[in-house]
């Protein structure tokens, strides 16, 4: 047996596998066991009914799909009226996801949803396609840090900041997380994207730009998540191009506590399942007892070798 | 199991003969395996794939989401949305009539018999039958007639009438008429190479239909300008009707909000998910394209 079970804060995961915001919703129920999951993982909501971008909000591209949503939703009411009770009916714990414009209205959002069924508070600073003084404050660490300051001042839940790969120095951004109260950084939302037609010469997505997402993300955020681990203390969630359980296992490695996955779970609904499965036979085969073990556990202490020494070792 | 880095993706579907660990789910993913994929005509291919008994619950107007493989060597990221053309119980098949027109399609055409094909299904809200309708009329062009065929199944089961207007091109590109007269339909072909395909001619035909009693519904998908005609008529002479319409999709799910199109509801203009709140919809209520 195996001990798939991950800390994050307060909080106690099961395994650290779960969705990406945005890309689940409880529907997914109607093809896997939710209460197989790490964590329950909202789509961000906003305080009013929004309808979001215009279509087509998808395009694929050699690498990945580019897509653009727009943060639609019902609102903040019907969020708690209709939504929290479809995912209380499963065990783990329900992270939700939080956008706005300004930093008053995100902390005073934050402080509306703190109601008991909602576990986790995941302060989406990051969505791409919003602007950096109106809902994409991760592009810069000072807006980072007083978004982040308001939010803690007003909720006691466990808060998760969800960080822009779009920001030039992403290490100095999730210091100023940790340093305004985060319990933990989401690494990373997804990388602004264009893709123009060229049998029409337009852009293909309505809102011009979008979010890339693809297995191709994988090696730069891993990139990100192992940077950001050695310069903060609060646990890590690695999101990007994550389909298969050695992925899990490389974020970990990095220094990932738990892995979101978005893609993978287009492509085959039942991935998720498939993965914590797999995760847990790796684990096995090799004697891991705790999947714990793997937090952080990159060789790489030994890397300012000499040249011609290395390239004299065996491949 | 295997753990060799070439595995690039999982791949929990489930085969035929497998047992599922997870029997109350409504959806599944699931590895078929493809008995024929053959032509139709010059631009139509009717691919017949044997599936794990779960994936035969789907009815008309329901989809699959296929994984089609690549027709040009790069990667096809998303699945592909396709409603189903005919579902075979007793064979234990599920079948599509498909265009191969983009590359999800293209590379679908390249499966041959014995080959495996993974569908996610079935999704979404079908054409629904109301206990009081005898006689309905079902009007479809091109591709759009594969999503009406299985409605003659469906009516068929249902002890009621159909007259399928089936509109076309050419007489060489018409679809589903044998499947739609093998199960009893009255089909009507209208093509643009003499006319009487154009709206006024269907107009007619409809009219007629209405004041024979033969239209206590209508089904359409695939055209926009027959969509409109039947919105009118059935505004003027109070038909009920449903109408299958499409979208750029991703999840399939309801949970990506990819696949949005607009509707009038109660006079207001609003956003529904084909995916999951379709793709079948109240007629008058899509606002067309």
């Amino acid at each position: 047996m195996v001990d798939l079970s991950v800390k994050i804060g307060a909080i106690t995961l099961q395994n650290p596998v779960q969705p990406a915001s945005g890309a689940f919703s409880w529907e997914y129920n109607d093809v896997i066991d939710l209460n197989r999951l790490g964590a329950l993982v909202a789509k961000t909501i906003c305080r009013e009914p929004r309808l979001g971008n215009p279509t087509p909000r998808m395009a694929e591209t050699e690498a990945g799909i580019i897509q653009s949503i727009g943060l639609p939703g019902k609102g903040i009411e019907y969020f708690l009226d209709h939504i929290v009770p479809e995912y209380a009916k499963f065990k783990p714990p329900l992270v939700v996801s939080v956008n706005a414009e300004t930093i008053e209205d995100f902390a005073a959002l934050a402080e509306e949803l703190s109601v008991p069924d909602v576990d986790v508070i995941e302060a989406n600073i990051s969505c791409p396609t919003r602007n950096q003084t109106g809902g994409n404050f991760a592009m810069h660490e000072d807006y980072t840090r007083d978004c982040i300051r308001a939010i803690r001042a007003k909720t006691t839940k466990p808060l998760w900041v969800k960080l822009s790969p779009n920001a030039g120095d992403i290490v100095s951004i999730a210091k100023a997380a940790e340093e305004a109260g985060a319990d933990c950084l989401v690494i990373a939302n997804t990388f602004l994207s264009l893709k123009i037609r060229t049998d029409n010469f337009r852009p293909a997505l309505g809102n011009k730009f979008g979010g890339l997402v693809s297995p191709a993300l994988k090696p730069i955020v891993l990139r990100m998540v192992y940077q950001v681990a050695k310069a903060v203390k609060i646990p890590i969630i690695g999101i990007g191009g994550v389909t298969k359980a050695e992925d899990v296992v490389e974020y970990m490695l990095a220094g990932a506590t738990a892995v979101g996955i978005g893609y993978a779970g287009f492509r085959n609904p039942t991935a998720l399942i498939t993965i914590i499965d797999d995760l847990e036979a790796w684990c096995n085969e090799r004697g891991i007892k705790k999947v714990t073990e793997l937090i952080g556990a990159v060789r790489d202490d030994d890397m300012e070798m000499d040249t011609l020494v290395a390239a004299s070792a065996g491949v | 199991m295997s753990f060799e880095p070439s595995d690039k993706y999982t791949d929990s579907a489930l085969r035929i003969g497998d047992t599922d660990p997870y029997p109350q789910r409504l959806v599944g993913e699931f590895i078929g395996t493809v008995v024929s994929n053959d032509w139709v005509n010059p631009e139509y291919k009717h691919l017949i794939l044997k599936v794990h008994p779960h994936a035969l619950k789907a009815y008309a107007g329901q989809m699959f989401h296929l994984l089609c493989p690549s027709p040009d060597g790069a990667e096809v990221w998303m699945r592909r949305p396709m409603s189903v053309y005919r579902v075979d119980r007793t064979e234990g098949q599920v079948e599509f009539l498909y265009k191969t027109e983009g590359r999800g399609t293209r590379g679908m055409a390249k499966l041959g018999p014995g080959d495996d094909f993974n569908i996610a299904g079935p999704l979404g809200h079908g054409f629904k039958l109301e206990p009081g309708w005898k006689n309905i009329v079902v009007l479809g062009r091109g591709v759009g007639l594969a999503t009406l065929a299985p409605l003659s199944q469906l009516a068929a089961e249902h002890g009621v009438g159909v007259t399928a207007i089936l509109s076309a091109r050419n007489p060489d590109v018409v679809m589903s008429k044998e499947l739609f007269e093998e199960l009893g339909a009255k089909t009507i072909t209208v093509v643009d190479t003499d006319n009487s395909s154009a709206v006024e001619n269907v107009e007619t035909i409809l009219e007629d239909l209405i004041a024979k009693g033969k239209a206590d519904a209508f089904f359409t998908c695939g055209s926009n300008r027959l969509l409109k005609l039947m919105q009118r008529l059935g505004e003027k002479h109070h038909v009920p009707g449903q109408v299958a319409m499409e979208q750029i999709m991703v999840c399939g799910f309801g949970a990506c909000y990819v696949c949005m199109r607009t509707f009038k509801v109660d006079g207001k203009l609003t956003l529904k998910r084909v995916c999951r709140d379709g793709p079948v919809f109240n007629m008058q209520e899509a606002v067309g394209w």
